[in-house]
């Protein structure tokens, strides 16, 4: 029982077939759907149908981001104890998207749209799951495994912290404090053993700041940026490395201004692990270890 | 090819051709204007467009409301002259 890991996310962008057209030729996704207003979207190492819902809609920014639970009957478990926490929640009935069973809907204490779900139509890998090669031939673009983890801003980032770890049953491996250790200025949250799978800093509630893809190593993270760059996308961050989660990274923009960011390279955590913890006067250094200063625009785009 | 005046700034003027963004024109002229998305999204290159014709790209709503649309804001990235303007820079 319990809630597995990050399973989708759902963006909205303002030209669909741009944005097709980036995510799938650029980041390297495969389109598995379409319905009205949406086209659906997997990495090739991920069995179910998606991963990634692009949303025709009138500004940036994140619709949802779903966590895949154990088993159906988890969906009343946790819509009970989100009742009890004060959040609101509601049933969203089968068929409501492309390929999915029903879920709960789940208004976070940041305003933001978390679902839980269960049934998902499966695809499968192109390299199948019997004795498979260790990667398809025939990727375009950067072609990353899955997609990773969300960062998300945030007001009260105490009581989100305290919503997803008493709740939903997250860990914090790491949290970004005042000096006085008085206030949470960020949470790194995980449910299964990557160092994080959604992620809060304090900011604008219901904010999007980025939706992250796993590749395999620093050199793929260069090679990214080298596909960005041919592609003429915006880089924001070039290729470094994060203090917090000693991820490696690069930072850029999809054509609707929502923030996307190819990461490697983070540790395993388990849940016996302590929370690392950052003093706001080391933020630099915890988010960009090299440069150890934080860019304007970094704290401040959102969509 | 247009001008564009920047009006806090008397005298810092710079080129942009029709088919170029306001954003990109201004930094490459040494003016800057702050930038995140240069998608439309973020909202950071935000201006005002205090005279001349210009044609707005895809801008989100969330970013840029529909009065201030009519009140001539416009996101720089996706601004598109299509005379010599004049445009305010408004710091945040
Ligand atoms: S730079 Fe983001 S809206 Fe122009
Ligand atoms: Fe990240």
């Amino acid at each position: 029982m319990g809630i597995m890991r990050l399973g989708r996310v759902e963006l909205k962008v303002m030209d669909l077939e741009k944005s097709v057209d980036y995510y799938t030729n650029v980041i390297g996704l495969e389109e598995t759907g379409r319905s009205e207003g949406r086209i659906y979207m997997k990495a090739w190492d991920e069995y179910d149908h998606h991963s990634v819902v692009l949303q025709q809609a009138d500004s940036a920014g994140l619709d949802h981001m779903a966590f895949k639970v154990e088993k159906l009957d988890d969906l009343a478990h946790y819509e009970k104890k989100v009742e009890q926490f004060g959040c609101t929640v509601r049933r969203v009935p089968n068929g409501t998207r492309l390929a999915e069973g029903q879920a709960i809907r789940i208004e976070t204490p940041t305003g933001h749209q978390v679902e839980l779900y269960h049934d998902i139509e499966v695809l499968g890998k192109k390299v199948g799951s019997l004795n498979p090669h260790p990667w398809p031939t025939d990727t375009r673009g950067i072609a990353p495994h899955a997609l990773d983890h969300c960062l998300l801003t945030g007001e009260d980032l105490e009581t989100a912290t305290r919503f997803f770890m008493e709740v939903l049953g997250f860990k914090q491996s790491e949290k970004v404090m005042t000096v006085d250790g008085e206030v949470m200025l960020g949470s790194f949250l995980f449910t299964g053993n990557k160092a994080h799978d959604i992620a809060f800093v304090k900011g604008p509630d219901k904010k999007l700041h980025h939706a992250a893809f796993h590749v395999d190593n620093f050199y793929e993270v260069l090679k990214a940026a080298d596909i960005l760059s041919r592609n003429e996308v915006q880089i924001e961050v070039t290729p470094t490395r994060h203090g917090i989660t000693r991820g490696q990274t690069v930072y850029f923009f999809d054509p609707s201004g929502n923030r996307n960011e190819a990461f490697c390279g983070g540790y395993f955590t388990y849940t016996d692990f302590p929370t690392i913890t950052w003093t706001e006067d080391r933020i630099g250094q915890g988010i960009f270890y090299h440069r150890r200063e934080l860019i304007e625009s970094f704290m401040k785009a959102l969509t | 090819m247009f001008t564009v005046q920047v009006n806090r700034l008397v005298g810092e003027i710079f080129k942009c051709s029709s088919t170029e963004d306001v954003l990109t024109a201004a930094r490459r002229h040494g003016v800057s204007i702050p930038l995140g998305c240069r998608g439309g999204g973020c909202g950071m290159c935000k201006i005002q467009v205090t005279e001349g014709k210009f044609e707005r790209g895809t801008s989100s709503m969330a970013v840029l409301t529909e009065e201030e649309r009519r009140e001539n804001y416009s996101l720089a990235c996706k601004t598109y002259p299509r005379e010599n303007i004049t445009i305010e820079i408004t710091l945040k």
